[in-house]
């Protein structure tokens, strides 16, 4: 396989990791997160600085880099997560707009605004793949557990939630938490994989872009999750040939889908045994109709 | 009281300047059916809102059994075993209508947030029960046939039967129902009545009720509590209540 396919692959990876963590939050918990590439930002230096000043191993190194995000993200929980809405989402913008700004100014340590060049590539594609179905399955499965279910509640209504026993600002909790160990752990293999990190690759358009393909996923489904991160990565390396016009292209693939349907590629579809058989029972039916006629 | 379940003892609550609960009190006993009732604004539903906690009140206490809730948290006091509806359906509604109720059950169910990660034996066997639960209470309902449907695909009667399954499915000691018949017809509301005591007394439950339908009132509630502006203005059985001049001034006003 070339690099050049090889490191779509790898970045598709990626992407999909810090979505699922976004999906969990921003889909089912429906708490708006518009600062994931702050989160990515915090995996990022902190494991780049365990492998380049502690010389960690980089397993350890990418897991401090998660525990360091999720601490992070419990932080900015306690008095974030009891806004509402939108005050919510402007105040993960925020957050993500002070890291990427503590980083460039923390010239020392984290190589201001220049970045960190020469980290050793050591994320693999297998290693990717890996951590990618891991994380696809856990979410997949915790989704449809109690404690997903509890989530769901919390988007629903959450007075409603409330009144059934449902303590939901820890549930809030538990999915700002995912999200930032996922995020961290993106964070961590991107720089391990570009082997240069720099502030500016972690600014609002980074964001803009997963929470793009969650939405263009379908908000509702981990399966449209995995699918957009996997489509939008590779989309605009395939509109490579168009040069510049591409991410117009890109820009006008994602209006369209939300023109014509607003909950998302596949909305709240799942891939399970049962959607598969109610998938091919209701499409052979309608094939035998066809036929009649 | 001696059995009491819920005391509420000189409640207050103000917003702003609006006196919206003016130092009520209740009490009601174990297994006991009361009915709140009065005009529309007259302060009905905050009071629920305070025994819930989703307010806090301004002056005043509420127990519990023994315990002092009004300064705890709404889903705690859920946890105690305070089960509520809400006057305008307050449904999950792009859950299935059995994700309704078995989300209501959550707590029943104990397995930690890691094994919700992965299918571990003991949360299959959990999910397993708590989907039969879930379904005993939607047959109880008569909505086992639509438990694949959304909730929000219900026709209005069936939603308010499942946001009362939903209530009961936390086991609650006492059931808070908020205008249970609004918008019903004579027909529903018969049925309705007849529903609201077949689970009072399968689940001993003690009920709490706010209602506008005065036949409601009168058929199901042992006793009666009527406020007007806030403040109560009468007491007693439903018999009592009906003959009551203040209660007929306050409801039509008074003549010369």
């Amino acid at each position: 396989m070339s690099t050049y396919f090889q490191g779509i692959i790898i970045l598709a990876g990626i992407n999909l990791i810090a979505v699922l963590g976004l999906s969990l939050l921003t889909g089912f918990t429906g708490s708006f997160c518009f600062g994931q590439a702050g989160f990515l930002a915090v995996g990022a230096y902190v494991s780049t600085l365990m492998t380049m000043k502690l010389n960690m191993p980089f397993l350890i190194s990418l897991s401090t880099g998660m525990m360091a995000t999720g601490l992070i993200s419990i932080l900015l929980g306690y008095p974030t997560l009891k806004l509402k809405g939108d005050y919510f989402a402007i105040a993960t913008l925020g957050f993500s707009e002070a890291i990427r700004l503590v980083i460039e100014n923390l010239d020392k340590v984290t190589g201001g605004a220049r970045g960190i060049p020469g980290i050793p590539t050591r994320t693999t594609l297998p290693l990717v793949i890996l951590m990618a179905i891991i994380a696809t399955v856990c979410i997949r499965f915790y989704v449809v557990s109690r404690h997903g279910r509890n989530c769901i509640a919390v988007r629903e209504d959450e007075t409603a939630a409330q009144s059934i026993g449902i303590n939901t600002f820890r549930y809030k909790q538990i999915s700002f938490f995912i999200n930032g160990m996922l995020a961290g752990l993106a964070g961590g293999l991107l720089a391990h994989y570009v082997g240069f990190i720099q502030p500016s690759m972690f600014s609002i358009i980074k964001s803009t872009e997963l929470i793009v393909m969650v939405i263009f996923g379908g908000m509702h489904s981990v399966t449209g999750a995995t699918l957009a991160a996997v489509v939008l990565t590779a989309l605009p390396e395939v509109l490579r040939t168009a040069a510049a016009w591409r991410l117009v292209a890109y820009g006008a693939v994602v209006v369209f889908i939300m023109v014509v349907r607003p909950e998302g590629l596949l909305g709240s579809w799942e891939l399970s045994w049962t959607s598969l058989r109610v998938l091919w029972l209701s499409s052979s039916s309608r094939l035998r109709l066809l036929r009649k006629r | 009281m001696e059995n009491a379940i819920l005391n509420i003892i000189n409640l207050t609550k103000h917003f702003g300047g609006v006196r919206a609960v003016d130092n009520f009190s209740l009490s009601l006993s174990e297994g006991s059916i009361q009915a709140v009732i009065g005009p529309n604004g007259a302060g009905k539903t905050t009071i629920f809102n305070l025994i819930t906690g989703l307010y806090k009140p301004t002056a005043g206490e509420i127990f519990f059994t023994s315990q002092k809730i009004d300064n705890i948290d709404t889903f705690k006091i859920a946890e105690m075993g305070i089960a509520r509806t809400f006057q305008n359906i307050r449904l999950f509604p792009e859950f299935s209508v059995l994700d309704n109720v078995r989300t209501a059950c959550h707590l029943r169910a104990n397995y930690s947030i890691l094994e919700g990660l992965m299918p571990t034996p003991r949360r299959i066997q959990q999910e397993k029960q708590l989907k039969e639960f879930a379904m005993g209470l939607l047959r109880l309902v008569k909505l086992d046939s639509r438990a694949d449907d959304n909730a929000s695909s219900l026709p209005y009667g069936h939603r308010r039967r499942l946001e009362i399954a939903r209530a009961i499915a936390i086991e609650p000691r006492l059931l808070l129902l908020d205008e249970p018949a609004a918008g019903m017809n004579p027909d529903e509301t018969q049925k309705l009545m007849e529903f609201i005591a077949e689970i009072h007394k399968k689940f001993n439950l003690t009920i709490l009720l706010i209602e506008h339908h005065m036949e409601v009132v009168m058929g199901l509630a042992d006793h009666i509590t009527v406020i007007d502006f806030g403040k109560t203005i009468a007491n007693g059985t439903p018999d009592e209540i009906q003959s009551n001049p203040v209660v007929i001034a306050a409801y039509l006003g008074v003549g010369d």
